[in-house]
Parts: structure tokens; C-alpha cells; sequence
């Protein structure tokens, strides 16, 4: 995750000197795929075998539609973005199919209550979704175009659910026939493609600064209002949504992409301020995510009450109980958790059965998509591109760290969905297009010839 | 541009250092912690998970495991719960553990670390052995004797094996299922509950965890202190006793339950046989507070720290009082109270010679497989008096089954030696008395003394006069007696 290292992080040749040759990796691609599909059926099967004493039914349908998958997206990759990395595509593989069998392994454990059917369902979707914008989205920069698009769409999708019942103290589903989707998952895309296309455009008037206080170089009111108008969104969502996660990850892209475009490190600085600020007032008033903040900071205060462990109290249980090594899958109680075991707090499944080494590996992989986005972003030269990298692996990096640091009482608990890992059809969709998108700019990257630029709706405007 | 995404790589970088130390504190670090919260119910699903070993009688289980399918999976079941609850106690998985089932537990649920042929193998590879079993040192046909004896009355049964303190039964009545409150939930709480408030404490272990006044049963304490410190030449010699005998300090006169006994004057042997009151108040007042004390304590009294393996009810005789205290002490009245355990030890001590051997309800423990894991070997708990007092005693307690109040403990082909008593109960004596009788027995061609017994019976539906020890106990001591002599 330290940028680049080697001949990827430099500087993208120009197009006037002739480009060394770069390998197309396509053949290290489908062996780590290989790889990833034979790991999750092994799990599934080692579910099986340690819960029951017998290989799951459907182990052979299991292995056999994922690697299907697997070759599809491997096929697109190969026919449209074939200078692509090779890491993206086997890593989401093998997260996914990780997440399938931590789901399947849970399933067990409530009868009645089956999860991972839907999931393989979303799944199938999710990597058709990847393979459509490998074939169809020919050039990243065609994004810049749908930038205005993107903020209207992204702002509608996250005000939607306020019309729907709230769910468990956060309101952020709709409910659309049989299913729950959540569109702020399908939002985090736009916004990073308005955001890139925004701060791409007006970066280097952003960068003008304003008065000077004491040691403090302020921001023009040009730039600030645009920050100030982002902010309030996002408290917005978090009051009448209350959903810290999401405000969190919406905030935190923003302030990491306006300091990639602009270079101001005090915009992190006001940004941080904001954000305790917009914390602090909110938690002060609302009680769920007051409550939120005192599980943090106290997390078996409901036991000593007599109440009885709170669901993070129970995670802290699943991950203690894994230790060094694990229980090994199957074998352990994250059950115990209940609500929301196989989604939110699905990590404390893997904490304990697969132990500080299986979680650690796991938290690498994440590491290693978010490495190859950066790495992508350094790669390109377009602007517009280098911030939709940015942006995008620092979606899943912050997903990450907001919803790990969470169920492993790092940081006050919110809900959000652990990319790939967690049950939900919004998020894991969401995720797969991220991949796609990264996919495509990395093969841009590494390409020696990269297209003609296209026109931008916001260059022009600017 | 490109220094700046390096610089939010380096932020990304930090995050991912947090999250993987934090992960290490959780997991490691702090694991031991986690993990003992009693909170975390990991701890009792993974205790009931398998079956919990089994408690056997002469190689029989009395116990049970049956498959719940729920998250604490295993349930403990008894084969036949009121005749062995005083012996296993309970093992609830709402309400933990009591008797055999709480201070075996390690090795029933399998968790002592001796029933792993290499414990640090296990500890790495997370595997828990099977749970093991305890042999007890019960005889099912002594128990089912004495359970049956005592019916629906109120009472206890304590029987022990004189030559090496094997408890051989161990009744108390009215008994209880441990199995209904195995379980979680309603119906084992509504069980557990019921079982508290029953007025006839149904789960309180009378033989050991009760104290009653001993009565007339105490005069063979009484009568060892005398010979052992040679306040009576010999059990022939008429005491120089007073019918009705004053009570030290005080104008109350002390009188004899049967006007019909010679008790004036009687000898120690005579005076036993016919259970004089007046002779042993004296005696005990001649031997004074010190040496009754000491005899008492010689017997067990004043330990509250017998484990057989579970703490036994400390028996008392009070170490301050005055001399007409001591000498209702000395027939086992006023403050003196004995556990039936406490008074099958006062047998046994005078069956084997003089010599306590430490009750033990726990043979040996085995695992799984039938490896033994530990035994209990016997061994010596006190010397209560020499050899040669414990000879005279036993006559004396031969001739009280033989020609006196013992006589319904009368087995043929077998030497029996008992001793009766009626302790009178509350305050004013206004209560149902208890009924005792403590005895030995040794078969005529055994070469060794083969049981001890003590019987109380608590019983408010009798008529006061038709209490008695000859009359309600020591049938019951007769039967557990003729169980063990028959096995042998």
C-alpha cells in the first residue's frame, strides 16, 4: 500500500517516446484464480467435514459456479482489458467465495434462516455487472462525462431510504418486491466518479488559497462552500438516516481525494475538525449513535447491568476465542453474536475461526486491492483517472477500516458491510463494479498506448 | 500530484497497522481475559458439547447423557435420581453442580487435565477428551436398603465400610430427581424452585449436610472417654451413680426413660445395655469438659472439615459450659449434634478397633476408556481410642443388640453390636423426638468387621411415645446391614 514500487509507479511514458513492452500478466491471472476458486471449495468443504463429518451437498455445484465465474470475468478481462492487473480480479474472487463459505458455515447454525442461496444469487449478479462494464466501458474517461448524472443519482438514491421504515435504528434500506437493497452502497461509485470529475476539473482553482490566519492558510469561499455543502450532506444522511458508517465513508473519500487533487494538508485538518465537530453535535442529540459511541468506550457495561452481552461484547468473545490460530472453520460460536452475524460482524467469524493468521491474510488482501488502485492512480496521467483510482481504493480501504475497526472495538461501531466478505446483495454488487472500474484503469495504465482523451462535460465547463 | 497519493497511501498504510495491532491485542494480548468472561457462553457450550462422564455403582452407571440437539447439547440424566441424589448431587446446566457432580466435575466433563495422554498436545490442537467416570464406593443393595427402609418418613442413612472408610450408603429422605433440573429453561427453573420451597427440604443431604442431637447414641462417646481415661476400673464395676442423678449446680434432677432399669449404681456395661441416662450424665461430668472434649473431637466432632468429597456438616459438642451442661452434652442432649455420617464414624471407630478410616464416597476415577485416572486408598482419619477400649466397647454394644434396646438389629450367623437413642427435639422437648441407632456388624466366618451403620428418623407423623430408636431405626440399620453382609 505504500505506492508504487518498480517500473509501474513511474511516471506513464509519453506517448511520443516508443513504451517498453508490458507483459499482459493474463496467465499469472488465471492461475491465482485457480487458486482462489480451489481455496474457497476447500473451505467449503473443510465446513462441512468439521460441522457435520460429511462433504456439503453442494460442494461440487458450489466450486463448480464459482470457478464458472471466475472464467467468465477472467475471459472479459482477458478479451477487453488485457494489460489489466492481475491481482483485482483473483483477490475479489477469493473474498467472495471466502465470504460465501463464512455465510454457508452460519447458515448451519439457523435452520430456517438460509443466507447463502441469496448470496451466490447476488453473487452470479455481481460478477455479470463486472463483466458488462469490462466489456462495455471502453475508456474510464467516458465517466467523466456522466459527472452532474452521478451527483443527482447519488444524491436521490441516499435521500430514498429516508421513505422507508427504519430497520434496526438506521434507516438505508428500500424494499423493492422481496428484496432489501440499500442504494447508499450503490452511491459510494457516483460520488467518487463526481468527486474525481469535480476535483479534476477545479483543482488548480482550488489550490488558490485564501486569508492567511495566524499559521492557518484558509481555503477561498469558492472552495469552501463545495466542502462545507459535502459536509452537511453527510450529516444529513447520518441524522436522518442514522447511519454513521456511510456519513463516515462519504467525508473521509472526500477529504482524502480533495487532498490528492489539491495537496492542501490543511483540508485534512479542517476536515478532521469537521467531522469531530459533526460527530460530537450528532452523538450529543441522537441517541443511537450515542449509544454507539458508549458500546465503544464500554463494551461489557451490559453485562455488568445483568443485561446480558452486547453484540459487541459477543464480537470481542468470537475474536478472543479464535486466538493465534483459530477454532479452524465450523468449529466456532460466532453464532452467539445473532443479529446481523453474517453481515456487519461476519469478520468475527473469521477472526475466530481462522485466528489472528486468517484475519491478518484477510486484512492483506484488502491491503493488496487498495496497493493495485493506488498503483494504478500513479500509473496514469489523466487526472480525472488518477482520482477515480484514488477515490475508489480508498472506498474499500475505508469501508474496511470503519467496518474492522468496528466489530473489533478499534473505533465506535457503525453499520456497514465488509466488502465482499458480509451477506448483502447492495454491497457486494457495488464492490465488484469498484473492481471492474479499477480493472479498467489499471489496464489503461499499463497499456503503452493509452486512447485519445476524451472531452470532458465539467473540463469544458470549467 | 503523485506525492500526495503516496502521502494518502502512507494514511492507508497506518490504518492497516491499527487494525491488524488492535486485531493482535483482541486476539492475543487480551484473549485470556475475553475469553474468561463468564458472559461468553463458549465456555458452557463447549462443557456440554459431549457427553458428561458417568457415576457408577459397582460398575453401574447411575448416570446419563442425553442429546438436547440445542446449543448446550448435552443434558445429564439419572437412572434413578432420588435413591443416588444425596451421593451425586446435581449437575444443572442452569444451577452448576453439587456432591460427586461438582467436586468430580473435571473429570465427568472431562476437562482434568489427567485424562489427556498428552495435555499440551491437546491445549495446541483444541481437542477435549471424553468425559471420565467415578466409581463409587457404594453398595446398590446397603443403598437401595436403606432408601427403602426409610420409605416416605424423614430421615438419613449413613453406612460405612469400618476396615478402610468406603462409604458404602448414603440416603436421605424425602429424596429428589437431580434430573428435572439438568436442563435451561422454564421447566427446570419452575423444577428448581418447587425443590427450595418444599417444607420438606427435599434436596438437603441429612446425612451430611444435617445435624441432629445424637441422644443416647453419644453414651458410647461418653463411655469411651470414661475407659480411656480411667474414670470407670472396668466396664463390670458398679459406677457409684444416684438414681435420680442432681445435675451439677442446679436442683434439677435428672431421671432415667425406663423406670424399669437398674440404674442405680449400675456398671458401665449394664448401664449402656439399658441406656441409663443418670451414669453417663455423671460419667461425663467426672471426666470433665477438657477430656469430653477431647474424646468428642478424638471422634470427629468440631472438624468441619471432612470431605468425603464433599464437605461434610461440622458435628458439634460445645467446648464452654457449665457442669450440668456437660453432663446433658454427655447423653447427647443440649448442644451436641451429630451428622448420621459423624455417628456411622462413632460405630466404625469402635468396629475397627479403635481406628477412623477417612469416609470416602469416590473409589477411583477412570476415563473413558476405563484407564484409571486416580484412586482413593484408605486411610487413617483419627484414632479415636486404643484397641483395648474399642474390645470393651464392643462387648458392651454386642450385649446391647444381644439383651438390651438393640435387639431388632439381631442378624443370625453375624455379630452385631448397636446402640439405641431417642433425642428429644426443640426447645421444650415439645417436638417429635428423633430416632437413632448406630451399629456394626461383622459375619461369624468374616475375619474383619464389614459395615458401620448409623439411621436417624425424623418422623412428625408418628406418635411421640412410638418413637424410638430400638423401634423405628434400628430396623433399617438391621437392613442395610444384612445388604452388605449378603453381598460379601
Amino acid at each position: 500500500m505504500t505506492g508504487s514500487t518498480g517500473s509501474a509507479g513511474t511516471k506513464a511514458p509519453s506517448p511520443a517516446v516508443p513504451a517498453v513492452r508490458v507483459p499482459q500478466r493474463r496467465g499469472t491471472e488465471l492461475t491465482l484464480l485457480v487458486l482462489a476458486v480451489l481455496l474457497s471449495v476447500y473451505g467449503y468443504c473443510h465446513v462441512g467435514l468439521a460441522h457435520d463429518g460429511t462433504v456439503p451437498p453442494g460442494a461440487a455445484g458450489y466450486g463448480a459456479g464459482l470457478g464458472v465465474l471466475a472464467l467468465l470475468a477472467h475471459a472479459a478481462v482477458r478479451f477487453r482489458a488485457p494489460y489489466a492487473d492481475p491481482l483485482l480480479l483473483p483477490i475479489a474472487v477469493l473474498l467472495n467465495g471466502l465470504g460465501l463459505v463464512l455465510i454457508y458455515r452460519l447458515d448451519l447454525e439457523t435452520p430456517g434462516d438460509e443466507a447463502a442461496p441469496a448470496q451466490l444469487v447476488w453473487s452470479t449478479l455481481a460478477v455479470g455487472l463486472f463483466i458488462a462494464f469490462v466489456l462495455l466501458l471502453r475508456d474510464h474517461r467516458a465517466l467523466q462525462r456522466y459527472a452532474y448524472i452521478s451527483v443527482v443519482a447519488a444524491l436521490l438514491l441516499m435521500t430514498l431510504p429516508i421513505f422507508f421504515t427504519s430497520v434496526n435504528g438506521a434507516r438505508i434500506w428500500i424494499r423493492i418486491g422481496g428484496l432489501s437493497i440499500q442504494p447508499g452502497e450503490f452511491a459510494k461509485i457516483l460520488l467518487a466518479v463526481f468527486f474525481a470529475s469535480y476535483l479534476a476539473a477545479n483543482r488548480n482553482a482550488l489550490r488558490y488559497t485564501g486569508r492567511r490566519i495566524w499559521r492557518l492558510q484558509l481555503p477561498t469561499m469558492r472552495v469552501f462552500a463545495p466542502i462545507l455543502a459535502i459536509w452537511l450532506i453527510s450529516v444529513g444522511v447520518l441524522v436522518l438516516e442514522t447511519d454513521l458508517g456511510t456519513s463516515l465513508l462519504f467525508f473521509g473519500l472526500f477529504i482524502v481525494m480533495l487532498y490528492v487533487a489539491t495537496g492542501r494538508g490543511s483540508w485534512i485538518a479542517i476536515g478532521l475538525v469537521l467531522a469531530a465537530v459533526g460527530a460530537f453535535v450528532v452523538a450529543s442529540f441522537e441517541p443511537h449513535v450515542h449509544d454507539r459511541v458508549e458500546n465503544w468506550l464500554h463494551p461489557f457495561a451490559s453485562i455488568d447491568a445483568g443485561d446480558g452481552p452486547s453484540q459487541l461484547a459477543q464480537s470481542l468473545f468470537a475474536f478472543a476465542a479464535g486466538g493465534m490460530l483459530g477454532t479452524g472453520l465450523g468449529l466456532g460460536h460466532s453464532i452467539l453474536i445473532g443479529f446481523a452475524a453474517k453481515s456487519d460482524f461476519i469478520l468475527a467469524t473469521a477472526g475466530e475461526e481462522l485466528g489472528l493468521t486468517g484475519l491478518t491474510a484477510i486484512f492483506l488482501l484488502y491491503a493488496l486491492v487498495v496497493e493495485r488502485g493506488y498503483r494504478a492512480g500513479l500509473a496514469l496521467r489523466d487526472p480525472f483517472g488518477r482520482l477515480l483510482a484514488i477515490g475508489l481504493a480508498s472506498i474499500v480501504a475505508l469501508q474496511v477500516f470503519v467496518i474492522a475497526g468496528g466489530v473489533t472495538g478499534l473505533i465506535p461501531l457503525t453499520g456497514m458491510a465488509m466488502p465482499f466478505l458480509a451477506q448483502g446483495g447492495s454491497s457486494l454488487v457495488t464492490n465488484w463494479v469498484i473492481v471492474a472500474i479499477l480493472v479498467r484503469i489499471s489496464d489503461q495504465a499499463r497499456r503503452s498506448d493509452p486512447p485519445e482523451a476524451v472531452p470532458s462535460a465539467l473540463g469544458r465547463a470549467a | 500530484m503523485t506525492k500526495y497519493i503516496r502521502r494518502a497511501a502512507a494514511i492507508c498504510l497506518v490504518l492497516l497497522v491499527a487494525l491488524l495491532v488492535n486485531a493482535a491485542r483482541v486476539q492475543v494480548f487480551q484473549a485470556k481475559r475475553l475469553r474468561d468472561n463468564p458472559a461468553d457462553r463458549r465456555v458452557a457450550i463447549q462443557r456440554y458439547d459431549r457427553p458428561r462422564g458417568d457415576i457408577l455403582v459397582q460398575g453401574k452407571p447411575v448416570t446419563g447423557s442425553k442429546d438436547t440437539k440445542e446449543p448446550l447439547r448435552y443434558e445429564r440424566t439419572y437412572k434413578n435420581g432420588p435413591l443416588y441424589a444425596p451421593v451425586t448431587g446435581y449437575a444443572s446446566q442452569t444451577y452448576g453442580t453439587s456432591f460427586v457432580e461438582h467436586a468430580e466435575d473435571d473429570v465427568l466433563s472431562g476437562t482434568a487435565p489427567m485424562l489427556a495422554p498428552l495435555p499440551l498436545w491437546d491445549d495446541i490442537s483444541r481437542t477435549q477428551e471424553p468425559g471420565g467416570d467415578v466409581e463409587t464406593t457404594l453398595n446398590a443393595a446397603a443403598q437401595e436398603a436403606a432408601f427403602a427402609g426409610l420409605g416416605d418418613k424423614k430421615g438419613a442413612v449413613a453406612a460405612i465400610d469400618p476396615t478402610n472408610g468406603k462409604i458404602l450408603a448414603l440416603v436421605s429422605t424425602p429424596s429428589y430427581d437431580p434430573g428435572v433440573i439438568s436442563g435451561t429453561g422454564s421447566a427446570a427453573h419452575d423444577a428448581w424452585s418447587t425443590l427450595n420451597a418444599a417444607s420438606t427440604k427435599p434436596m438437603l443431604n441429612r446425612a451430611i449436610r444435617e445435624t441432629y442431637p445424637p441422644g443416647s447414641t453419644f453414651k458410647v462417646v461418653t463411655a469411651a472417654a470414661a475407659l480411656e481415661q480411667g474414670v470407670v476400673d472396668s466396664i463390670d464395676t458398679p459406677t457409684d451413680t444416684p438414681d435420680p442423678y442432681p445435675l451439677p449446680g442446679t436442683s434439677t434432677e435428672l431421671h432415667n426413660e425406663s423406670a424399669s432399669a437398674a440404674c442405680e449404681n449400675a456398671t458401665l456395661e449394664y448401664a449402656l445395655q439399658v441406656s441409663c441416662n443418670t451414669v453417663f450424665a455423671r460419667l461425663g461430668v467426672q471426666v470433665g469438659l477438657h477430656g469430653m472434649v477431647k474424646a468428642a473431637e478424638d471422634f470427629g466432632f468440631n472438624d468441619g472439615g471432612v470431605r468425603i468429597p464433599m464437605t461434610a456438616a461440622r458435628s458439634n459438642f460445645d467446648t464452654d459450659m457449665d457442669r450440668s451442661q456437660l453432663a446433658m452434652s454427655s447423653i447427647g442432649q443440649f448442644n451436641t449434634a451429630a451428622t448420621p455420617l459423624q455417628m456411622a464414624m462413632v460405630a466404625a471407630a469402635v468396629a475397627n478397633g479403635g481406628t477412623i478410616m477417612r469416609p470416602h464416597l469416590v473409589d477411583r476415577t477412570t476415563t473413558h476408556g476405563g484407564a484409571t485416572v486416580s484412586t482413593t486408598g484408605g486411610s487413617t482419619y483419627k484414632q479415636a481410642m486404643s484397641p483395648y477400649t474399642a474390645a470393651q466397647l464392643q462387648r458392651m454394644m454386642v450385649d446391647v443388640v444381644e439383651k438390651g434396646t438393640g435387639a431388632n438389629a439381631r442378624i443370625p450367623g453375624a455379630t452385631v453390636g448397636g446402640k439405641t437413642g431417642t433425642a428429644q427435639n426443640g426447645v421444650h422437648n415439645e417436638g417429635t423426638p428423633y430416632a437413632w441407632f448406630l451399629s456394626y456388624a461383622q459375619a461369624d466366618d468374616a475375619s474383619a468387621p464389614q459395615v458401620a451403620v448409623a439411621v436417624v428418623v425424623e418422623d412428625a407423623s408418628a406418635d411421640r411415645a412410638d418413637i424410638s430408636g430400638g423401634g423405628n431405626a434400628a430396623p433399617i440399620a438391621r437392613a442395610v446391614m444384612e445388604a452388605v453382609l449378603d453381598h460379601h
